[in-house]
């Protein structure tokens, strides 16, 4: 097997290859919850993370307009300024945008649904790697190097790349059958397939250690089925590293839709997402109208930042080797 | 050593016809070609003369075969979109794309060595957190945020840049450069750092990782109970033994540069490949998405093939990994 390029790749790019060895059980160890507080970046990025995402899925609730509402919206509203510069309106405290959205609101809704993409398409991805690193770890032979053969594959091209290749094609197929919220599946698809092979090659590695176990061949002598041991004997031991994972993933995910969006393939302006705002905000950065740019840029920054560091630190913490 | 060079070429060449597979695909199936090249008006007689004439009607065997055939010969067909052939708008927009990878690369090598030695060197001083919180800025924000910061900074408010397109070019041959006139120069400024920044903290982060590790061994304490000079030490024993790995991954890079292009482009504008690609995408200009999957495709089946053969050259480990299992 040609192990040696792909590895090497992750391995020195600052992307965690999380160790077999840790697992969820210690999470219920205290070590986790003394690293936590011993780090008060880790509390104060968890704070920012719980604060966003709070903001982002009670904007119906919270947000002081309803940017979707077209009706609401009055032309003479737009390009504003934030409350504190001189034209600025206390109705709408972070300024306006092109249309006369309230930036606050939007971006509160914006976020919404940059997370809703991320999640999604981190799920699919944890899904479809599990599952084909399951298979080709407990299978082994054929199986595994057929799958192990198109995962490297894969690998060779950046992940960027592949979901942008993917959203242009999907793109072109289902150009004239633009359904409700169909845009949203589309990025969900394209980034979740472009990111499920870390998931793979690391549950592969575990199931290889794992299936030779006395638990598994017990299991297996008593007559259980492949789908059982896999799913429920060999599942929970894999789960530690492939949550370190998708949350630092989830980062990526959400800055992968925000690229897309701003490159103009993601979510349109009528339903916008954090990089679409900044995209649309990009064209009126030369008319000093900064705000509308600035405020969805600086939350995916911040965003970004605050899930990367709970990442990092999930994965020190879960690893035994590092403490 | 032969034979894993011959087992690697035989594997880079089954990713090449997967890809080619893929782009033929693209091409038959997504959508009918016959209906984006012709107009509204034609007839069906042209339709199934034009048909006819692309071999649409053969087995699917023998399109794959004439379409691998003309690909191989720089054949991709022509753009939906601009009814150019696709060839010739590559080799228009090559020249522009390669001199912002060569400069992004320059500046991240140029940047990140030194950073890297410097923060491995003094790590506890307050220029190398300085470094080092750089870095980690530039590893987490998205590359566009990044440029329209700049463009912010330095063409909007300061006005020192410009911030879309190439400037002035000079033809010399089919080479169309942007290298050999100031503004050129100028518009390369920020669109380089742009796409170099990500590279760069990557480059700082390894040679820091590589220097902390060399200086712990053996032979620099070594070099020190000689009582060689600290520069001596430093850059004749420890960087040079760092510069392996560093090259590796400065190859294997390359071609992520040459993804992350696609991003940087299109903030700036740069009349590039990538804009190209992005464009294509949004047009659903099939042909000049499958001629861009193949070219980025083949550049980097050559990268990884170039560094694998080099890196076994390099390191006898792998030779006898690679006998050991292969």
């Amino acid at each position: 097997m040609n192990e040696a390029s792909p590895n090497r790749l992750s391995s020195t790019a600052g992307v965690p290859t999380a160790r077999p060895r840790s697992r969820l059980a210690a999470l219920r160890d205290s070590d986790l919850w003394q690293s936590f507080v011993a780090s008060r970046l880790v509390v104060a990025a968890a704070l920012l993370t719980t604060l966003l995402v709070g903001a982002a899925f009670l904007a119906p609730l919270i947000a002081p307009h309803n940017p979707y509402d077209l009706k609401s919206l009055e032309l003479i509203d737009a390009d504003r300024p934030p409350a504190w510069e001189e034209g600025g309106d206390a109705r709408f405290l972070l300024g306006t945008d092109d249309q006369g959205r309230d930036i606050l609101s939007t971006i509160m809704y914006g976020t919404r649904a940059s997370l809703m993409i991320g999640i999604c398409s981190v799920l699919l991805a944890v899904a479809i790697g599990l599952s084909l690193g399951l298979w080709a770890g407990y299978a082994g032979g054929r199986i595994d190097a057929a799958i192990m053969r198109v995962a490297d594959v894969q690998l060779t091209f950046p992940a960027i790349l592949t979901a942008l290749l993917i959203d242009g094609v999907a793109l072109a197929i289902f150009k004239r059958y633009t359904f409700e919220g169909g845009k949203f599946w589309i990025l969900v698809m394209a980034i979740g397939l472009s990111y499920w092979v870390q998931y793979a090659r690391t549950v592969r590695g575990v199931t290889l250690v794992e299936r030779d176990k006395e638990y598994v061949q017990a299991a297996r002598l008593i007559g259980i089925g492949p789908m059982k041991i896999m799913f429920q004997h060999i599942l929970p031991n894999v789960m530690g590293p492939v949550l370190v994972l998708a949350t630092i993933n989830l980062a990526l995910a959400i800055i992968t839709e925000a690229t897309l969006s701003f490159l103009g393939v993601g979510l349109p302006p009528t339903e916008p997402s954090l990089g679409t705002m900044i995209q649309v905000g990009n064209k009126y950065l030369f008319s000093g109208s900064w705000w509308m740019v600035a405020f969805p840029g600086l939350t995916l920054a911040l965003l970004a930042v605050a899930v990367n560091l709970l990442g990092d630190w999930l994965r020190d913490a879960l690893n035994p080797k590092l403490r | 050593m032969l034979a894993f060079a011959i087992r690697r070429l035989f594997e880079a060449l089954m990713v090449m016809l997967a890809v080619a597979l893929i782009a033929f695909a693209l091409f038959r199936y997504v959508g009918d070609p016959v209906n984006q090249m012709v107009g509204q008006d034609a007839t069906l007689a042209d339709r199934a003369e034009l048909r006819r004439h692309l071999g649409l009607d053969d087995p699917v065997i023998v399109q794959f075969g004439r379409f691998v055939s003309h690909a191989v010969r720089f054949d991709f067909g022509i753009s939906y979109q601009l009814k150019q052939s696709v060839t010739g708008m590559i080799a228009e927009r090559f020249p522009a794309t390669f001199e912002l990878a060569l400069a992004a690369a320059l500046f991240a090598v140029v940047f990140g060595i030194p950073m890297g030695v410097y923060t491995g060197i003094y790590r506890d001083s307050w220029l190398s957190k300085v470094f080092l919180t750089v870095s980690l800025i530039g590893i987490s924000l998205p590359t566009f945020l990044i440029g329209i910061l700049l463009i912010y900074l330095f063409a909007v408010k300061l006005g020192w840049f410009s911030s879309f397109g190439r400037g002035e070019v000079i033809t010399v041959g089919f080479w169309r450069t942007g290298l050999l006139t100031i503004s050129g120069l100028k518009a390369l400024v920020l669109p380089a750092i742009t796409l170099g920044l990500f590279q760069m903290t990557l480059i700082t982060r390894l040679v820091r990782a590589e220097m902390l590790e060399v200086l712990r061994t053996d032979y620099i304490k070594f070099a020190r109970a000689r009582g060689l000079s600290d520069r001596a030490i430093n850059f004749g024993h420890a960087l040079r033994n760092t510069l392996v790995p560093v090259i590796t991954i400065i190859g294997l890079q390359l071609g992520l540069i040459i993804a992350f292009a696609i991003i940087t482009e299109s903030v700036f504008q740069w009349p590039g490949m990538g804009l190209m690609f992005i464009q294509a995408v949004q047009n659903a200009d099939i042909p000049v998405m499958a001629a861009y999957l193949l070219l980025v495709a083949f550049l980097f089946v050559l990268i990884n093939l170039i560094v694998d053969l080099v890196y076994v050259r390099i390191d006898p480990r792998i030779r006898i990994y690679s006998k050991g299992t292969g």
